[in-house]
């Protein structure tokens, strides 16, 4: 069967544009994924939800990236217990196994994948307790001390000459914990495996404790460098949820504050990479600039980072003519600084052969893992759901994607080089076109079991969130995704065959989120 | 060459004055004068990401940048806890760090301070207490001074950072 045909027989789903919805069976499963990856698709995202009147019912959900659109596939299941399996897609998705482990870990569904260890869970609860199963089964569960030596079984690569190094939880610089173990010989590196989930904060139990008119906070803060994108994706999916249309300039502003998180972001990375190239002076100007735009941005709406300006119905904050202005001349001065750096960083042959060659990713290797966003576009992966799928007002910005084709660190600056110029552009558009009105409107909260998704281009990759309503304005499931979940198994292939001190330079070249991914 | 080097002519020193120590910052009270004589203001942090959602790490990087320039202060970060004076600690702390967490304090000489940051590290904020989050920092590790925000600002942090290090009314 054909994708279309798939597509055809789906239901339309709230939130973002171009998403549907379809119940299969077993057989459908697998079919549905096969045609989709065949023509093309990617796994977006993948999780279970115990059913909200029947706790002995659940259903593991896929979502898929068509051409067309969002492509969310649900199939029933038993909850939790011997029966509860569904046929695991690893083989036709290899992104999603560490999904179906972390949805083992919390709701209790296991795929029929060999890897069956554990993702999320470490020691801090059982493995026979889930934490989204309903409370009553997990209370005295997690009640132990958690046992922070209980082996995860690594992989071993063995041989004349090899050894391991192990890094983490706890890393060299002012970055986020999570374990590394690489198999090395003398200086190349043969093998990287990531043990992640250090972060793991129950998000997603959390969220069921929210009112749902609230989510968009603890939303924002599920990666907190992505707040306008994952607040914005939660909005996105509730609006849709209650049906509430929001005003115009809600629209662009929202794009205005994704753009210049866009733009904080690659400034930062930018300067990092020089840094970790051995070229320090990249990072003393890239941080400048970029505490020039904070300092902006702070003076515009209040806030450096802009972690509570989506809000359900809108935004929180406005901008004012002489704000808009102000911002405007910022931006644009920024981008021109830019540039002059990028020349610098071009003509400097350290930099350069620091650069170029540097964790490769094959094009077809990012097809095959199912890479997303930033690190797709630089390896040749053409998908920016700004362009392929856009919501208002993207339609009628038209941003230009950026794409190349190496795909080694080189790339990945270039992409971020090329983005940050459109993003500048794309926010001296909107505050010169910023149309009139109000910028909130009211929202009521959505009845019980209605289902959306919101689907959001944030600066590392697309955001995906699906959302369920519980009985009177709570939360029964929220299930936020950051592109990450794909883009880190890729850095295991890109660091293969390179020497262990290029791998910090690597790593940051992907600067992929452990929060986001750990929930 | 020649552009950076006229780049960095042309930018010229634009570090700003440190915050002054805000003695409302302080939660635990150590008249520990031979704390700060032993650490003087050349200090070493050790910074730990406990669980946070990265919002805190991008404030911390910001005190490397000229404006704040911290390391002008004698302020710098290190690479281990080992090295350090002092913890700078982000997060409610997760369950699946809480080991990691406690292991970094012990792996820190004496005299040795703790600074919590953000609202997660000073209340649990938003993730609060749970099966999968200890909470706040001073569950798990003695705090000398916590700074509150979402995140909070470089300056807030250094003034809690300098708020540690000095005894009360001078610096």
């Amino acid at each position: 069967m054909s994708l279309r045909r798939w597509w055809d027989r789906a239901h339309g789903v709230t939130g973002a544009p171009s998403v549907r919805g379809l119940g299969v069976t077993a057989e459908e499963w697998l079919q549905a994924a096969r045609d989709v990856a065949a023509a093309g698709g990617r796994l977006l995202s993948l999780w279970a939800s115990v059913d909200a009147s029947n706790p002995a019912a659940a259903a593991v959900y896929a979502a898929l990236l068509t051409e067309a659109g969002v492509l969310v596939l649900e199939l029933a299941t038993p909850a939790h217990g011997e029966r509860a399996v569904y046929a695991g897609l690893a083989e036709i998705f290899p992104a999603a196994t560490r999904m179906q482990r972390a949805a083992f870990d919390l709701s209790g569904v296991r795929s029929s994948d060999p890897d069956q260890r554990p993702w999320l869970r470490h020691s801090a609860w059982p493995a026979d307790a889930h934490p989204l199963l309903p409370a009553a089964a997990t209370a005295a569960a997690v009640a132990e001390p958690p046992n922070a030596d209980a082996a995860y079984e690594f992989v071993r690569v063995e041989g004349e000459g090899v050894h391991e190094i192990a890094v983490g939880p706890v890393h060299a610089g002012t970055i986020e914990p999570g374990h590394f173990r690489f198999s090395v010989v003398g200086e190349k590196v043969l093998r990287l495996e990531q043990h992640l989930g250090y972060v793991h904060k129950g998000i997603e139990r959390r969220f069921t404790e929210l009112p749902i008119l609230a989510g968009h906070r603890l939303a924002a803060r599920v990666s907190g460098d992505s707040a306008v994108a994952f607040s914005w994706a939660y909005c996105q999916a509730l609006e849709g949820m209650s049906e509430c249309l929001i005003p115009a300039r809600a629209a662009w502003l929202r794009a205005l504050f994704l753009e210049l998180e866009r733009i904080a972001n690659h400034l930062g990375d930018l300067g990092a990479l020089g840094n970790d190239a051995g070229f320090a002076f990249g990072l003393v100007q890239f941080s400048r600039l970029k505490e020039d735009l904070l300092r902006a941005v702070d003076e515009a709406f209040g806030q450096r980072y802009l972690l509570d300006a989506v809000v359900p119905g809108g935004t929180q904050v406005d901008v004012s003519a002489p704000a808009a202005h102000a911002l405007t001349e910022r931006v644009s001065a920024i981008a021109q600084e830019a540039n002059a750096l990028r020349r610098i960083y071009d003509e400097h042959s350290g930099v350069r052969d620091r650069f170029a060659g540097a964790g490769c990713l094959a094009p077809e290797l990012a097809v095959r893992l199912g890479v997303l966003g930033l690190v797709a576009r630089a390896s040749g992966q053409a998908l920016d759901a700004r362009c392929d799928l856009p919501c208002a007002p993207y339609s009628e910005l038209a941003p230009a994607k950026v794409v190349r084709t190496e795909g080694d660190v080189a790339a990945r600056v270039a992409v971020r080089f090329d983005e940050l110029q459109e993003s500048c552009r794309l926010v001296g558009r909107i505050l010169a076109s910023l149309p009139g009105g109000p910028h909130l409107s009211s929202v009521a909260a959505p009845a019980a079991g209605a289902f959306g998704v919101g689907f959001v281009e944030g600066w590392r990759g697309p955001v995906f969130l699906a959302l369920e309503a519980g009985a009177g304005g709570s939360i029964h499931r929220c299930h936020p995704h950051d592109p990450s979940w794909q883009n880190w198994p890729a850095l295991e292939h890109a660091v293969i065959g390179n020497i262990v001190p290029d791998f910090p330079l690597i790593n940051k070249s992907f600067n992929l989120s452990y929060s986001g991914p750990d929930v | 060459m020649l552009k950076t080097l006229r780049k960095i002519g042309s930018i010229g020193i634009i570090s700003e004055p440190p915050p002054a120590p805000d003695p409302l910052l302080r939660v635990r009270e150590r008249l520990d004068e031979k704390i700060r004589a032993v650490l003087g203001r050349a200090l070493c942090i050790r910074h730990v990401d406990a669980g946070s959602c990265n919002g805190c790490e991008l404030e911390i990087q910001a005190l490397n940048n000229p404006l704040y320039n911290m390391e002008g202060l004698g302020i710098r970060f290190v690479a281990s806890p080992r090295h350090a004076d002092l913890l700078l600690v982000t997060g409610p702390v997760s369950r699946n760090m809480e080991t990691a967490l406690r292991r970094t304090y012990e792996a820190t000489p004496d005299p040795k301070l703790v600074v919590a940051v953000g609202d997660c590290g000073c209340t649990g904020g938003i993730f609060g207490e749970s099966y999968a989050t200890r909470g706040p920092v001073s569950n798990v590790i003695p705090v000398d001074v916590a700074v509150p925000g979402c995140p909070p600002s470089p300056t807030r942090i250094l003034q809690g950072i300098l708020t540690a290090i000095s005894s009360r009314g001078k610096l």
